[in-house]
């Protein structure tokens, strides 16, 4: 019983995490049908930021967590940009592969650029444990790092989905993803819509790196890759484009994970990742909640 | 109120439009027929700032608006309803006709708007609630006709509404174009079905290969033999 608590409580904590980057991948796909390869690598800025921002915060007086709020404003920003100089000119000019390669660019420009930072270097750094008390939860001992990336998670996601259905720009925004022309007669600006689409996923990033880094306590300037091909697998499996498809695939991944540490072998878990995701695509081409269905003209 | 100076229109080295001049007054029915490719929905398009004219200008209100982005051509009282409707499909009917206020700040006067779309599509209001991509052909041209609607526009583009409707659909939406026309609102209207919309218009163009071949009163071009053999079908 111990060990089934101890896997459900793993895989949420690790899939709202996946679940927090798979948003991003699938919010960007959704308005400008682009795999966003350097959104892992916001990951990574999030992380740097909170290495950095942490001690300075504590220095101050003022709980180390709250360092997550600039580091949210640094990610959009870094979000933002590389959208600005590197997508948006491409877009014009380019193709979809274009676009494609551009990504996977600007995913080696970001990491290099960190790396060239003589304060961060080749080296993995070890940032300050946040929320490191622990609690017990049915004489499980849980962290009140997974309790709160959970529950914070769970908040961000709900309010998420709220933004994109009844706020202004979040309506925008779906209007943008069905169909640019339209939206422009409706009186959207798209390039706004894009780039705010981006400081979001961007910003969620930040959060995630908040979340991760509590729980496995490195940086490092290429942190983002797996984390972001996990949550990339995340947002395909729940339907691309999909922002509930994100959540669940996200947390579907880190129930997959958490399932094989407990009962197989962690060297088996990503195997079953894949195993979960190729069986899913075969069953649901276009994901679970996936809307890839045959437009009505 | 618009008018039209000789506009060119370039897809790469294609010569979509050849110098087109039209002028729609205040409160006039225009409507520009001619057969698939002749430029009908390129000349919209760039009426409405989707595409980019290569030389000429187009004046609403005196104003070129080649110059401003698309997307605050609507703010100037102009609103387009597409070909093939270009509803939000994943988007319920109100909340596409909310779409269709974007602009609109005032909640007052989006509630106003949207009865008053209702009333014109009754329809529409007993299906508010129901998934755009859901509903008919013929009710996502009341949609998308609908959700042009709702900004009060002066001028209104209309591109191909009765395509792929059936007859009697295709009647009620041309009654429903007579209906918007004796409101007071300007409309240019693009057709392929020349005896529907000469049947409505007050003037007419004749678009053939990204040239006006014709133009005059819309009685006169019914009677007139040439457009008479190419698009009554007489």
């Amino acid at each position: 019983m111990v060990t089934f608590i101890q896997f459900v409580i793993t895989g949420l904590r690790l899939g709202s995490v996946y679940a927090l980057i798979a948003l991003g991948y699938t919010m960007v796909y959704g308005i400008i049908k682009l795999i966003n390869f350097a959104h892992g690598d916001f990951i990574m800025v999030g992380g740097y930021s909170l290495f950095f921002l942490i001690p300075v915060f504590m220095g101050l007086g003022l709980p180390g967590w709250l360092a997550v709020v600039p580091a949210c404003i640094i990610c959009a920003c870094v979000g933002m940009l590389v959208e600005l100089l590197a997508y948006r000119p491409v877009r014009k000019k380019g193709n979809k592969l274009t676009s494609l390669i551009t990504a996977i660019a600007m995913s080696f420009v970001l990491e290099n650029l960190a790396q060239a930072i003589p304060a961060i270097g080749p080296d993995p750094k070890i940032p300050y444990t946040l929320f490191s008390a622990t609690l017990s939860i049915g004489g499980v001992a849980v962290s009140s790092a997974t309790i709160i990336t959970i529950v914070v998670s769970a908040v961000i996601m709900v309010a998420l989905y709220f933004f994109t259905q009844k706020s202004r720009i979040g309506r925008a925004m779906r209007c943008v993803s069905e169909d640019k022309e339209a939206a422009i007669l409706m009186g959207v600006n798209v390039n706004h819509t894009i780039i705010i689409t981006f400081g979001i996923g961007a910003g969620l990033a930040a959060v995630a790196a908040l979340m991760y880094i509590a729980q496995y306590p490195k940086v490092f300037t290429t942190m983002g890759a797996t984390l972001g091909i996990y949550a990339f697998v995340a947002a395909v499996l729940g339907g691309i484009g999909s922002l509930p498809g994100a959540m669940l695939g996200g947390l579907l991944i880190g129930m997959v994970q958490s399932l094989t540490n407990t009962y197989i072998s962690s060297s088996m878990s990503d195997t079953f990742v894949y195993l979960v995701l190729i069986v899913v695509l075969l069953i649901r081409p276009a994901g679970v909640l996936g809307k890839n269905v045959g437009e009505k003209v | 109120m618009l008018e039209i100076k000789d506009l060119h229109v370039h897809y790469g080295a294609i010569h979509a439009l050849k110098g087109i001049s039209l002028t729609v007054d205040d409160g006039e029915l225009v409507s520009l027929i001619g057969a698939n490719g002749a430029g009908k929905t390129t000349t919209l398009h760039t009426i409405s700032g989707l595409l980019t004219a290569s030389s000429g200008e187009v004046l609403l209100d005196g104003e070129n608006i080649q110059k401003i982005p698309a997307n605050t051509i609507i703010q100037k009282g102009m609103a387009h309803v597409p070909e093939g409707r270009h509803v939000f499909a994943r988007m319920t009917v109100e909340e596409n006709l909310r779409m269709g206020a974007y602009i609109i700040r005032d909640q007052k006067r989006i509630a106003d708007n949207l009865e008053k779309v209702y009333g014109h599509f009754p329809r529409l209001k007993e299906r508010r609630r129901q998934l755009a991509g859901t509903l008919s052909g013929g009710e996502q041209q009341m949609l998308a006709t609908g959700r042009a609607l709702m900004t009060d526009p002066k001028i209104l583009l209309m591109d191909e509404p009765s395509m792929g409707l059936s007859p009697i659909l295709v009647k009620e939406i041309f009654s429903i174009i007579q209906t918007l026309h004796e409101s007071g609102i300007t409309i240019l209207l693009v057709e392929q079905n020349a005896k529907m919309a000469l049947g409505v218009s007050d003037r007419a163009y004749v678009l053939e290969t990204g040239k006006i071949s014709m133009e005059g009163s819309a009685a006169e071009l019914a009677a007139d033999d040439r457009v008479r053999k190419a698009y009554l079908g007489a």
